[in-house]
């Protein structure tokens, strides 16, 4: 066993020496290797934690969304629906729901206006997230002002912000008292914008659904597994981002792999004919190819993946920022809940270092079959 | 030192690094879990269906309860055009 491992350091410390004869290319590949590994496990973690964030936190979503639809578009559903859909064994309470969208022409941002369930503001002031205090600059006891459907401009008062840490829900909600949300948008008393439901049983979900679309024709209704599986679909490898990032990744690795495939260097060559002429064995040379590509690619993998994993939950996924932000105005400020499993690490190392050994082992078996006599005669 | 040593001890400090980055990725998730459960309240008093990731469109902002075809009612010329629909799978039915 000893005689092994003596052998393995030997090789080891000959592979880093040959390395470290061509230390401006190899370092050059590490880097790019190292880039391609950070990218994809960037990706990776970030998608996973907030599919997984996403998940729990809409935990909390109304079960059932009863929304009306007139030619083709959401439209305010009137109050008296509550009561048709009280009617259906199953159903637990019924709420309306009033929220709507705010375009502030001062900053050209949209805002989500709430009014919430309990604990409603005072008339005349309201609560806000930080994104938009941020955005316009606002804090506790400032004005803003909002302009009604009817062109009327009216004030209202920040009486409290969200907390920084809930950006991630909270971030362009403005949450209002019911009257002051009628007065902004001229909404019908007798209307909401759209209808919760508690549902007693989850698997009873879909029969209800079937039966509030047949009692209301008019209606849409969204189950609280569709929000989730929303959430689950977005980032996706489909999706755009995982697709670009999936791309890049690929074709440097089908460059790494052209590279190593199209042959060894004149030098290479040269440097295995000796050894070969040395007394080397063919089991050694390949030994110490399978050590240059571990050497190579365990040093991207490990710096790649605790690069990206600094990225994504230490520095708010800084570079994705500007990739996600698009064309907001208002945009959030968030950490993510670290969330790493084993399963995401392999899945990493077979998409990074395992393609890299394959492109190493036919040019490795090339090389340690090379006949010494003919290269060193050149 | 031999340069073998060296890059097992490397290889060492980096499978510590990852086992770090478990653990702190393992306590961020019981530590976090007063923060996401303030949170969770929060979506259940507001009533809320969607995180607060793309602000851009309405369509976008409240993924879940818009439609398919919200995008082209924009306006009669009007393909898709927000970055963040680049970056979004389509909703599907599964």
């Amino acid at each position: 066993m000893d005689t092994w491992i003596q052998r393995q350091k030997n090789i080891i410390d000959f592979t880093l020496s040959s390395l470290l004869r061509r230390k401006r290319k190899n370092a050059a590949l590490v880097c790019v290797y190292t880039l391609v590994v950070f990218l994809l496990a960037s990706v990776i973690f970030f998608t996973h934690a907030i599919k997984r964030e996403a998940s729990l936190l809409l935990e909390g979503a109304p079960e059932m969304i009863v929304q009306r639809m007139i030619a083709g578009r959401q439209d305010p559903i009137p109050i008296h629906y509550v009561e048709k859909i009280q009617g259906i064994r199953g159903v637990g309470s019924v709420r309306g729901r009033l929220w709507g969208y705010y375009y502030d022409p001062v900053v050209g941002a949209n805002y989500t206006l709430v009014v919430p369930e309990s604990k409603h503001p005072e008339e005349g002031s309201i609560r806000i997230g930080q994104g938009l205090a941020r955005t316009r600059l606002l804090d506790v006891g400032d004005e803003m002002e909002f302009k009604a459907h009817d062109g009327v401009i009216f004030n209202l008062t920040v009486r409290d912000t969200f907390a920084e840490k809930s950006e991630l829900i909270s971030s362009d909600l403005v949450v209002i008292s019911e009257s002051d949300f009628r007065k902004l948008f001229g909404l019908a008393p007798g209307h909401v914008t759209d209808l919760t439901l508690a549902v007693g049983n989850p698997r009873e979900q879909s029969t209800i659904a079937a039966k509030i679309a047949a009692v209301l024709p008019d209606t849409r209704i969204i189950l609280k597994e569709e929000l989730l599986r929303t959430y689950d679909a977005i980032f996706n490898w489909r999706g755009g981002l995982m697709l670009v990032i999936l791309f890049g990744a690929m074709l440097a690795f089908i460059i790494f792999a052209w590279d190593k495939a199209s042959g060894l260097s004149a030098e290479e060559r040269r440097e295995t004919g000796t050894l070969k002429a040395l007394g080397w064995e063919t089991s050694d040379v390949i030994l110490l190819k399978f050590w240059e590509g571990m050497a190579i690619s365990l040093s991207a993998f490990f710096t790649g993946v605790i690069l990206g994993y600094v990225h994504v939950f230490f520095m708010s996924s800084v570079l994705f920022e500007p990739v996600l932000k698009g064309w907001s105005v208002l945009y959030p400020k968030f950490k993510l809940t670290p969330f790493i499993d084993p399963y995401q690490i392999v899945t990493l190392f077979f998409l990074t270092v395992v393609p890299y050994t394959v492109a190493t082992i036919i040019p490795s078996w090339r090389a340690a079959t090379i006949d010494p006599d003919s290269v060193m005669r050149g | 030192m031999r340069k073998s040593n060296l890059f097992l001890l490397y290889l060492l400090i980096n499978i510590t690094l990852l086992a770090l980055l478990f653990a702190h990725s393992f306590l961020g998730e019981n530590g976090g879990s007063h923060a996401l459960e303030e949170k969770r309240e929060m979506v259940r008093q507001y009533q809320l269906t969607d995180l607060c990731l793309f602000t851009e469109a309405s369509y976008t902002r409240h993924l879940s309860v818009a439609d398919r075809h919200t995008p082209f009612q924009d306006g009669p010329m009007t393909l898709e055009h927000f970055p963040s629909g680049s970056i979004l799978a389509p909703p599907g039915k599964e």
